[in-house]
């Protein structure tokens, strides 16, 4: 059963009865896609947010390093890429935590399956997937997003990559470890809804503006606009989409509503979640922001590995759906 | 009493050193406040979430950009049990 039907009940009264518009107009049912939608999103990211971020106050990156220091090759790059998806990422804490990682014993592809996991997989974006095109659509980009990150992780370690971190990085020491701080349950929940308002206070305006394009897109735009450029049929498409992605620096938050009604355009799924991984995991200011601990050739290599498992994956959702 | 301010000048670092001068005008003592932007300075500290304040050379936040009100209350004289 669907759970947000009651709210598509309210919304149909809401927008036929009482702003008694027509419900076969296109204003009508754009409105009533705009209401309906905003709803349901902000009941699941609220949800999501809260869960993920509670999850989040077990996992302290002072915690964490202490875990992946023990763990290496695969086993490490799959433990790394699991506490990344709980993991927000904010790329000014890039560098602190990469010295970190690196300087406590981390493997440096163990590093950087953290490192693409964090970013690539987020709670808003799970979120608004979810709302909008359902939960297998959402469990989905969490799969491949940490497919991803343990196996580009993975290749970055094998290629011993060691010399081309800047030097500086290997002469930082830690002259004292932090003492964890010791939480009760009731704090960890307030921390949790703390994080939910303040997200959603950021992400809402994004949000709506994202929806409302949506829906006029959904309403006007003429059905299979997409399809002869961007369709399946055109096998540039993905690439383009994901080196479109690549520099472009903004939330999931705005991006995926309005991708959601170009996929009703004819815009191909795998195209659409390609792109939208592009933006989201690997950003032009991050990448500035690692080049103070990366020398250019490992940034390089980073960046390619981590583009071309999006691509890779674009290919394969378009080819499997 | 001295202040530092751990951050590699985030947006969230500027709001913690802000609420820091609110907290302390507002108890109206004097303090020594530092930023600290260095990142191996801030390493030393053991802090990989930023922003971090460190008062009297003791991390007592990282991570998170504490309100001036609750910076009050780490400036009053803590009793050590």
């Amino acid at each position: 059963m669907d759970l947000f039907y009651p709210v598509q009940i309210f919304v149909n009264w809401l927008v036929y009865s009482i702003f008694s518009l027509k419900q076969v107009s296109i204003l009508g049912e754009a409105i009533n896609f705009f209401i309906y939608d905003s709803i349901k999103i902000f009941i699941l990211l609220a949800v999501i947010i809260f869960i993920v971020s509670y999850i989040r106050t077990y996992l302290a990156p002072e915690k964490v390093k202490k875990i992946l220091s023990k763990k290496f090759e695969i086993f490490g790059n799959m433990t790394a890429s699991t506490i990344g998806i709980f993991t927000p990422f904010c790329s000014c804490s890039a560098v602190p935590l990469f010295i970190g990682f690196v300087e406590s014993g981390v493997p440096l592809g163990v590093t950087f399956s953290y490192l693409i996991a964090a970013p690539l997989i987020n709670e808003v974006a799970a979120a608004l997937l979810w709302g909008l095109f359902g939960w297998k659509v959402a469990l989905l980009y969490i799969a491949s997003g940490w497919i991803i990150s343990v196996f580009a992780g993975f290749i970055l370690g094998k290629m011993h990559l060691e010399k081309y971190v800047e030097d500086y990085v290997y002469k930082i020491k830690i002259k004292k470890n932090l003492k964890l701080e010791k939480k009760t349950q009731k704090e960890r929940a307030k921390e949790a809804y703390q994080e939910v308002k303040s997200i959603i206070r950021r992400v809402f305006p994004y949000v709506l503006i994202g929806i409302a394009i949506g829906a006029f897109i959904h309403g006007y735009a003429p059905e299979n606009l997409l399809t002869k450029i961007a369709g399946k049929g055109n096998w540039f498409a993905v690439p383009i989409a994901v080196l479109i992605g690549v520099p472009l620096y903004s939330n999931a938050a705005g991006i995926i509503p309005i991708i959601s009604s170009l996929i009703e355009k004819g815009l191909p799924l795998g195209t659409a979640l390609a792109f939208m991984m592009a933006v989201v995991a690997l950003s032009l200011p991050e990448i500035i922001i690692l080049r103070k601990v990366l020398k250019i050739r490992l940034l390089i290599i980073y960046v390619a590995i981590v583009t071309a498992g999006i691509i890779f994956t674009g290919y394969l959702f378009n080819w499997i759906l | 009493m001295r202040i530092k301010v751990l951050g590699s000048g985030c947006p969230n670092c500027k709001i913690l050193e802000a609420n820091v001068k609110k907290a302390v005008n507002e108890k109206k003592i004097k303090v020594n406040i530092e930023k600290v932007t260095d990142i191996a300075k801030i390493m030393e500290y053991g802090v990989m979430s930023t922003p971090a304040l460190v008062i009297d050379e003791k991390v007592v936040s990282y991570g998170k950009v504490l309100t001036s009100e609750e910076i009050k209350r780490l400036l009053k004289p803590r009793k050590f049990t």
